[in-house]
């Protein structure tokens, strides 16, 4: 089967990030970027998929600046096949990019989509979810297990207060959660094979896609700062302010 | 303006979230109409018709909405969405699995965990795992968003709504339910809890987190972990509390052995009260804390637990 991942370009998780002096936004200037982490569980994931001989390729395609086609060589160097960039210096929405993505699933006819459960820049988790909705295909959302069986995948499903298992027929839409697997490091050598695997580069026009939203940012504001308070001595000063100064106890 | 609330189930029962949406449209203002879809859930329909403020309940009760899959739940909304300027659902797993999925089937953008109500098209809502509030203005027709149940207070259970049944039936033949383990624990779990303890790389490692366990049961807490101590494999990562982890927001967290990294502050740093134990007094942790213990945990700990 040929499994296509979306990974997405982001600020750095250990990034403190600055919001704009003209609350417009938050400041990426010089900030150093990465794979958003859930997009690189999904990349692990389509990669063991492909070593298990479950899937036969892998494409890593991408929707963003120029500068993504770096988070799409570190795809290919973790060992996915071949990239595909959609070039925009819009901001795109999550609507946007699956409407993007769903033109790549006509085009690319997969049998598994893999998806981040959520990029760690705008934390809207819903992109997977869109995407099923547009390609009418089911979904498999905040994956903690996938498993290939025949015309169907079993997900096991992170839900509140548990997991949960759902059968999908193929071809479908899996999100991956934070369980579903530990991704591994590129080695140099598989860096420098990346260099020479196929990525291939196009706009959102070529697919007729509008990006422009329709939600607007107004502002971006820095949440209330949170103070220090006090050190305690020992103990038991520690229960008796939990119990009588905040009352938590 | 008239409003569509996905209510929560949790085994059938209407699950408390609902009562902190319901309270979120009322902020919205205009008529608010509950959707009840599962399963032998006459029982959640009655209890949300209790809700104040509800208009009318809208009662789906089928095989086929068991379990509230996304296909044939997504599907159903749709059916019945002509009626309304807004649909909203808590920021639970299942509104997150939900919501998205009407959204684009009505070729509408979707607002997640909407965390204040400007007006009926512009919303507050974190970003960057909450270091950032963005306020967004949506020109959609129909608004479809999330709530963050923790930033509404619940509504009373003051109301007696009508409850009409909806004969709306979804034919689903893309997923199919299989299985459901709900954690059996006697703690609270991670996301809801009211006290939350974690452990970071200070712990040592994943034995040392019987430490943090004996606490835990005696304050009725939740136990959590530092990236930094799911990394080291001190313990599994569905235990983690940070950006890429969970968000929690508790009365009280307790962070033990954990330095304070901008990761993990992100995922805990809303919670009312912060105690942290470390033996470094210039760990960035005691920066946010309310009470911070200098020493080793090792004795501090053990000390905690008889004391409580």
């Amino acid at each position: 089967m040929k499994i296509l991942v979306a990974v997405k370009r982001v600020i750095d998780y250990n990034v403190k990030i600055r919001v704009k002096a003209d609350h417009s936004d938050v400041d990426l200037t010089n900030v150093k970027m990465a794979m958003n982490p859930f997009c690189e569980i999904a990349v692990e994931e389509a990669v063991r998929l492909k070593e298990k001989g479950t899937a036969t390729e892998v494409v890593a395609v991408s929707i963003g600046p120029k500068a993504a086609q770096e988070q799409l060589r570190t795809a290919l160097a973790l060992g996915a096949d071949r990239a595909l960039h959609i070039e925009t210096d819009e901001r795109v929405e999550s609507l946007a990019v699956a409407k993007l993505l769903a033109k790549v699933v006509e085009e690319e006819q997969p049998e598994l989509v893999i998806l981040g459960k959520q990029a760690i820049d705008t934390d809207n988790n819903q992109t997977g979810q869109m995407l099923a909705a547009l390609a009418n295909m089911p979904q498999g959302t905040f994956a903690s297990e996938v498993v290939v069986e025949g015309d169907k995948v079993n997900v096991t499903r992170e839900i509140d207060g548990g997991l949960q298992t759902v059968a999908l027929t193929l071809p479908a839409i899996v999100t991956t959660d934070l369980r579903l697997n530990e991704p591994r490091y590129a080695k140099l050598p598989d860096i420098m094979k990346a260099k020479k695997k196929p990525l291939e580069s196009k706009a959102p026009a070529d697919y007729g896609v509008e990006v422009a939203s329709r939600v607007s940012l107004v502002k971006v504001e820095t949440p209330a700062e949170r103070k220090g308070g006090v050190k305690v001595a020992s103990v038991d000063e520690l229960i008796d302010k939990l119990k009588n100064e905040a009352k938590v106890l | 303006m008239s409003i569509l609330v996905l209510a929560d189930l949790h085994e059938g029962e209407l699950a408390a979230a609902t009562a902190h949406v319901v309270a979120a449209a009322q902020q919205i203002g205009g008529d608010i109409d509950v959707l009840i879809a599962g399963e032998g859930v006459q029982a959640a329909a009655d209890a949300a018709a209790r809700l104040e403020g509800v208009s009318r309940v809208r009662l789906a009760d089928h095989s086929v909405y068991a379990h509230q899959l996304a296909e044939p739940l997504s599907a159903l909304i749709v059916a019945l969405a002509d009626d309304y300027t807004h649909i909203l659902s808590s920021a639970s797993t299942t509104g997150k699995n939900v919501l998205p999925r009407v959204a684009a089937l009505k070729d509408v953008s979707q607002i997640s965990e909407v965390l204040a109500i400007d007006s009926a098209d512009t919303f507050k809502r974190p970003i960057y795992a909450g270091n950032a509030i963005a306020t967004v203005k949506s020109d959609d027709a129909l608004k479809v968003m999330t709530v963050r149940t923790t930033a509404f207070d619940a509504v009373n259970e003051s109301g007696s709504a009508a409850i009409e049944t909806v004969d709306t039936v979804v034919e689903n033949a893309q997923s199919q339910f299989v299985k459901e383990e709900l954690a059996q624990s006697d703690r609270p779990e991670l996301g809801g809890a009211r006290i939350v303890i974690s452990g970071g790389r200070g712990m040592g490692n994943g034995d040392n987190f019987k430490l943090l366990d004996g606490i835990a049961d005696k304050l009725g807490a939740a136990v959590g972990a530092s990236r930094a101590a799911v990394d080291a494999g001190f313990v599994p990562n569905d235990m983690q509390v940070g950006q890429t982890g969970k968000i929690v927001a508790p009365d009280l967290y307790i962070a033990v052995g954990i330095s304070g990294a901008i990761q993990h502050l992100a995922g805990m740093k809303d919670s009312k009260v912060i105690v942290a134990i470390n033996k470094d007094d210039e760990a960035p942790i005691f920066q946010v804390a309310d009470y911070g213990l200098v020493g080793d945990l090792f004795e501090l700990l053990p000390e905690l637990e008889s004391k409580l």
